[in-house]
């Protein structure tokens, strides 16, 4: 890859790491792709992002459904922090895991609805970025 | 490794041999090709796992339904070294999916979680997960997995190595257990002798164990069954590997699989014990603090793990002496264990059904092992086959010689293996119930203390001794036509194992109707008819836990039914603890194994039947709740047991009506 590539590439990846998104387990990721799987980190995002988009979208539903089902709403979390922890979304899943503890404590749903939407935003953020990411390491 | 259908049993002849079997590598590369069955519901959890795990060189197969892998690794038993689960999955509990494992496959199991609370950690080490994993999982930690499997496979060594002199080993701790009843004094005896024996048998295999690799036994369904039956029939403390590999007489099968399996089984009980205790149930303080955790383990169980407290052991021992003793929480601990057993429903096997027997008070705790030794002295006059119960085929008692007393059910207790495990618990649990209502007192006494189950149980055998019969003499005396007194029948409590070729013969007075004539090798104790009366749902959990476990082995002849239902019925007498349940028990007693002949009376059958079908539904929760109302029938008099024959004869339609499939069943409705 040209210089200026890696360039971005390392940049990209430095300002999610620094900002907190990404911890060292997506270095770990990163150190799993080799020549026989290029696209390793890549397809692991896009997976990700699609599953992870999924189980939002069954928070959104629950949390707007009525009563809210609160440990479905944790079975929902649990998964998602699990998921994000396993490709080293740093932040995503410490905010799963502060949504938890309102779930936990059954806190009024505006709250929780409140996170939520911070953390809807946070990770499309995010998946921008890794998406940026993803896609500047097999160039 | 030669993977036949059903049970793979690698030839031992060299580790390399299980390496290449797989088409993996030889063994010098190992761990590199180390088989590993991965299982997560997150796609991109699985997704990066499997990645990690081909980066150290596994050979990764992956699923994201716990179903999908155990169907795989039924398949397959000797496909995979190892499994990794994830704890939180939605069509099955990753804790069951390990006790499933654990159980049929006896295969090392990680745990994996993001959620890392202790109380998670502490179930994954109580359901036997050799290790547990954090989310995120880093690679290091895949590195090390393989570690798990030589561990495994040593301690199958050991075991197999131990087998040999692990009866001696085994009494010795027994016997010290015996002696000095202190629990932690025991364990400790236990311990230290096993920690020498493993001390040897490392410097053995040292060398080896890199190397080592035993063929690996598939335990199946019908398999651990047999391994259960002839658990049952030794008596859980004498259950030594090499006893029960040669009762089990399965071609192949080596003393070391035995013990390994033996010892996980043991894990089993002992957790379902702590689960489904019930606090209400265990009015016999039973358990010592220490014994706790195990809850109303069979204390078969916990005497051959060593655990068992000495009170316990005592209370056993001395209701085998005929003693009313049987305070001690034991009994119900038998049952729950039979429970587990009797239930068909794998998945209730282990924990669930117990919870039902342990809610009857108890009483109905009868130890597999103690009613085969207690027996002889209790039933002494009744001349029970209570030492046949070791063996299936219960000698008939001659239901005459007790008139009044009812001694066959301490038989039919004791032949736990007869049923299957489960019924055979459930009648031994039965025999003290069924002492025939009028001679109560002994037999009753005697059997609760066989029983361990009820503490005050004396009360409630009345059940007719029933005497196991023998397969030979179907004669199903039940009870059920019996409108003469039935108490003094010895109602051979009939477990007719399914597995076993226990064929206890149910032995009824000669005033029972001929239609006794027992065709089934039930045992039918009378007690269920009495019990009828007073019968309760309880009794039917049982019934439905040995129909349960019937069933399965069982075919659908309806002597299957019968023996389910009445295996279920003992149960239930078991669980109740009283006259009532004992009927019932006996009733399931007969259902229990493959009765040869139907019951003559059909009135039996169809009592069973109905018994059986209040039993069949084997419902944790109802056992709880009809224990203790059934308990302690104490006015159950002969009346009360001609009466509830009839009433079975009544109700028991065609035997051929149950449809023993137990899983319709439905243990509402007691006729009584």
């Amino acid at each position: 890859m040209d210089r200026y590539g890696m360039q971005n590439q390392i940049a990209c990846i430095r300002s999610l790491f620094d900002q907190g998104y990404l911890d060292e387990q997506f270095i770990q990721l990163e150190e799993l792709q080799d020549d026989a799987n290029p696209n390793f980190v890549q397809e692991i995002v896009t997976l990700f992002y699609t599953d992870s988009t999924r189980l939002i979208q069954n928070i959104e539903l629950t949390l707007n459904s009525r009563p809210i089902n609160f440990s479905k709403l944790d079975d929902y979390m649990h998964q998602f922090k699990g998921s994000s922890s396993s490709i080293g979304a740093k932040k995503v899943t410490s905010e799963c895991a502060v949504f938890r503890q309102y779930c936990a404590a059954g806190n009024a749903e505006a709250y929780i609805k409140q996170e939520h939407a911070i953390l809807r935003k946070k990770l499309e953020f995010y998946f921008q970025m890794m998406g940026q990411a993803a896609v500047a390491q097999t160039t | 490794m030669n993977s036949s259908s059903g049970k793979s049993y690698m030839s031992t002849a060299s580790s390399s041999v299980l390496w290449k079997a797989g088409g993996d590598v030889v063994a010098d590369q190992f761990p590199a090709g180390l088989r590993v069955l991965l299982v997560d519901d997150d796609p991109t959890c699985l997704m990066i796992l499997e990645k990690m795990l081909k980066a150290c060189q596994y050979n990764v197969t992956k699923c994201n339904r716990a179903e999908t892998a155990l169907s795989m690794l039924r398949e397959n038993r000797n496909g995979f070294d190892i499994v990794i689960s994830d704890v939180h999955m939605p069509d099955m509990d990753g804790f069951k999916l390990l006790e499933h494992i654990g159980l049929e496959m006896d295969l090392p199991v990680i745990m994996m979680s993001a959620d890392d609370g202790k109380n998670v950690v502490m179930k994954g080490v109580t359901h036997g997960a050799c290790d547990y994993l954090i989310k995120p999982v880093r690679i290091e930690a895949l590195k090390n997995i393989w570690q798990h499997v030589v561990r495994k496979r040593k301690n199958e060594w050991k075991d197999f190595e131990q087998s040999g002199s692990v009866e001696e080993g085994d009494r010795q701790p027994k016997q010290s257990e015996d002696a000095d009843y202190s629990s932690s004094a025991n364990e400790g005896n236990w311990k230290s002798s096993k920690r020498r024996k493993d001390d040897e048998d490392e410097n053995d295999e040292r060398d080896d164990t890199s190397t080592l690799k035993k063929p690996r036994v598939v335990w199946s369904v019908e398999l651990h069954q047999q391994f259960v039956a002839a658990v049952n029939q030794l008596g859980i403390e004498k259950a030594v590997p090499k006893k029960i590999l040669e009762l089990m007489n399965v071609p192949g099968l080596t003393r070391e699989n035995v013990a390994s399996h033996l010892q996980k089984y043991r894990l089993y009980l002992r957790r379902l014990c702590g689960v489904s205790q019930h606090p209400s149930n265990l009015n016999n303080s039973f358990m010592n603090p220490q014994d706790a955790t195990f809850g109303p383990l069979d204390l078969q169980a916990l005497a051959a793990t060593g655990q068992l407290p000495a009170q316990s052991l005592a209370t056993l021992q001395a209701a085998g002496l005929g003693r009313s003793t049987a305070k001690s929480g034991i009994p119900m601990p038998l049952i729950d264990q039979r429970n587990i057993f009797s239930f068909e429903n794998p998945k209730l096997r282990f924990g669930e059904a117990q919870q039902q027997h342990v809610s009857n008070n108890k009483q109905t705790n009868l130890l597999h092992g103690i009613p085969t030794t207690m027996e002889p002295k209790q039933l002494a006059g009744l001349h029970h086959t209570a030492q046949s119960m070791g063996n299936m085929n219960m000698p008939v008692l001659s239901h005459g010689s007790q008139s009044s007393q009812n001694n066959p059910l301490l038989m039919q207790m004791a032949q736990p293996q007869a049923r299957g495990q489960m019924l055979n618990d459930s009648t031994v649990g039965l025999a003290p119930r069924l002492l025939s209502p009028r001679g109560q007192s002994m037999l009753s006494n005697g059997m609760a203390t066989n029983v361990s189950t009820r503490n005050g149980v004396p009360e409630n055998i009345r059940a007719p001794s029933y005497n196991p019969v023998s397969q030979t003499s179907s004669m199903l005396n039940f009870p059920m036509n019996h409108t003469s007194e039935l108490p003094g029948n010895s109602f051979p409590l009939v477990s007719t194992p399914g597995i076993s070729s226990l064929a206890p013969k149910v032995a009824f007075q000669e005033d029972v109707n001929s239609e006794i004539k027992g065709s089934v090798g039930f045992m039918p104790s009378y007690d269920i008819f009495n019990d009828l009366n007073q019968h309760k749902p309880q009794n039917w959990e049982l019934q439905n836990v040995g129909m349960m476990f019937n069933s399965s082995q069982h075919s659908n002849s309806l002597q299957g039914n019968l023996d389910h239902t009445q295996s279920i019925l003992v149960q239930q007498g078991f669980l109740s603890g009283q006259n009532r349940n004992s009927t019932v028990i006996s009733k399931a007693m007969f259902s229990a194994g493959d009765s040869t002949g139907h019951v003559n009376a059909q009135n039996s059958n169809q009592h069973l039947n109905s018994l059986l079908d209040n039993t069949v539904r084997v419902k944790s929760e109802r056992v709880a709740d009809t224990a203790p109302a059934n308990l302690y029938p104490d006015h159950f008099g002969q009346e009360d047991l001609m009466s509830a024959l009839l009433k079975q004869q009544d109700i028991i339609a065609p035997a051929e009506n149950n449809d023993f499939d137990f899983d319709g069943y439905s243990i509402d409705n007691i006729p009584v």
